[in-house]
């Protein structure tokens, strides 16, 4: 069985007397040593999700395996020593603001009993591999963003998990900020074989640093595999969705906005061939490029790029076939980009 | 105004001088005795109100429903009502129902549910995601109540316990009109009964200087516990 497995996950809430379906059937597995992406938009459930993980939140059905324990024949007291397994970091990164820096590192050691000097010893270590060894005696008001959630991996890491559940973790952060922690995840992912857990609403960050993701629309789960896939083929309204990018509201103007149009993916392969310009001679109609951007995928350079197609139905068809042919990944969208 | 300090001059003979630093000290005594003993019901009730509430760390509506009337019908009793109510309980507990240490009773009766709100407000205060954190590390109630919950509300608490301090001087002078003993007694006796304006007039300057002494050294020690702004 994989590391995490997630079993037929239902979540009702009951709030005045209404049910509220969180979660519908969810189905996944997670492997050791994975960065998981769970992508949805705000409301989708993905919070509900990961914190079925840890059992924060209790699933009104279904089963929540970690590494073959079913979590719900836990008592109070196993789940607890079982969740010392489990990190979890936060969007508000959740310090302690009465206690300094190191405090807040040896505070879950000193919650499972561990020898204050020991403990000390093991959170100056982690504030090495957080690379905040200055800050020890820091509150957490002195820090900014970016600090406190690399004091909060540290907290997380004191126990020494072998999962680490990420609950937006950079979305309160700026893009620098954000990507230098991506790169800290991605680090102690690879030095440490933690499992990582990654819950966000922007694609950006699943495509700079999961290898899998599961995406999740309305509570259900509408499509998983690795992120290389979806990105290159989305196959669900939701996925195709989170990638047109709505986080950078983009809209064509109105006269350019035709009936059809499609999103091309470039691999690393086709991106040295002229295709655009090639399809344009052959075919001796213009195309408006809509939009057109690279993303860094898994650490590989994808193309990305939206086409208004020709009025002309059969010029239209003969052109996305000719893509096809010329190895990109083409995939039809309806609505505004 | 000559004539005022003249007038008061004249009593401050040295029978006045150790009735005033006996009433000073039998204020302290009083106030600081209630707060105490106050907290040691307040609080417990307060950390009980707080994790048995809906959004507690135990819910359990019932507990909290009786604690919560409780608070209420005592509260809602005017302090000198409930300082002649408890004339009995008084005696029962003290032997006697006058003096300084029979005023503590009714003072703790009436603070102790107005503590426990304090607590229970300070407490709410505490940001969730805080306590989520520490769930998450796999922390027990009891280790999130004494670890998380009261280190990190430590300067709300701190607030609400000068506050209490303040308004318990206030009722400990006000016991004085019932034979409490201190300050209030003494501007009661003096003051009222006798018309000795300048003796009231000194019991009161010293009870504003004592609440003062307590509002600045609360408002000060609790500004140096606090380690969220700098």
């Amino acid at each position: 069985m994989s590391e995490i497995e997630i079993k037929n996950l239902t979540k009702i809430f009951e709030i005045k007397g209404h049910k509220v379906t969180a979660l519908n059937d969810i189905n996944l597995s997670i492997e050791k040593g994975d960065i998981f992406g769970i992508i949805g938009m705000s409301g989708a459930g993905k919070s509900t999700l990961v914190r079925s993980i840890n059992y924060l939140e209790k699933p009104t059905n279904g089963t929540v395996y970690i590494d073959d324990v079913d979590l719900s024949l836990l008592s109070e007291r196993e789940l607890r020593i079982k969740r010392r397994e489990i990190g979890m970091i936060f969007q508000n990164f959740n310090l302690l603001e009465q206690k300094n820096v190191l405090d807040n590192i040896c505070f879950p050691l000193e919650i499972a009993g561990v020898k204050k000097k020991e403990a000390r010893k093991r959170a100056k270590e982690l504030l090495k591999t957080v690379n905040l060894t200055d800050k020890e005696k820091a509150y957490p008001s002195q820090l900014s963003g970016g600090q406190k959630q690399r004091v909060a991996i540290a907290r997380a890491l004191a126990s020494k998990p072998n999962i680490l559940l990420c609950d937006e973790a950079t979305s309160a952060l700026d893009p620098q900020t954000t990507d230098s922690i991506l790169r800290l995840l991605k680090e102690i992912n690879e030095t440490l074989g933690i499992t990582i857990i990654i819950i966000t609403h922007q694609m950006s960050v699943v495509t700079q640093v999961c290898k899998n993701v599961a995406i999740i629309d309305n509570g259900n789960l509408a499509e998983v595999g690795s992120v290389d896939e979806i990105f290159e083929n989305p196959s669900s309204d939701a996925a195709r969705e989170l990638l047109s990018g709505k986080e950078i509201t983009y809209k064509p103007v109105e006269s350019l906005n035709t009936k059809r149009k499609i999103r091309i993916v470039f691999k690393e392969n086709s991106a040295y061939e002229p295709v655009i310009s090639n399809m344009i001679l052959k075919f001796k109609t213009p195309v408006n490029i809509l939009k057109a951007d690279t993303k860094n995928v898994g650490g590989k350079a994808r193309g990305e790029m939206v086409l208004a197609l020709p009025e002309e139905e059969g010029i239209a068809e003969d052109i996305i076939e000719y893509l096809k042919a010329n190895g990109l990944a083409v995939s039809e969208i309806s609505e505004e980009i | 105004m000559l004539d005022f300090f003249k007038g008061i001059f004249t009593f401050w003979d040295s029978k006045v001088i150790i009735m005033i630093l006996e009433g000073i000290r039998d204020t302290l005594y009083m106030t600081l005795g209630s707060t105490i003993v106050g907290y040691l019901l307040g609080l417990p009730l307060g950390i009980v109100l707080y994790v048995t509430s809906a959004k507690g760390l135990r819910p359990n509506p019932f507990i909290y429903r009786t604690g919560d009337f409780i608070c209420n019908i005592i509260r809602s009793i005017p302090f000198l009502i409930l300082l002649i109510l408890l004339i009995p309980f008084t005696r029962l507990i003290v032997g006697k129902s006058y003096g300084s240490t029979a005023t503590i009773v009714p003072l703790v009766i009436c603070a102790a549910p107005y503590i426990a709100r304090v607590v229970e407000a300070s407490l709410n205060e505490v940001d969730t995601g805080v306590i989520e954190a520490a769930k998450a590390m796999g922390a027990s109630n009891l280790q999130i109540i004494f670890k998380v919950l009261l280190v990190e509300a430590k300067t709300s608490l701190f607030t609400g316990f000068t506050i209490t301090t303040g308004l318990l001087l206030g009722y400990s002078a006000m016991s004085g009109t019932v034979g409490g003993g201190g300050l209030g007694d003494i501007a009661v006796r003096y003051g009222y009964y006798r018309w000795k304006t300048d003796i009231m007039i000194v019991t009161v300057v010293l009870l504003i200087v004592i609440f003062q002494i307590i509002q600045n050294l609360g408002t000060y020690a609790s500004k140096r516990i606090d380690h969220r702004k700098h």
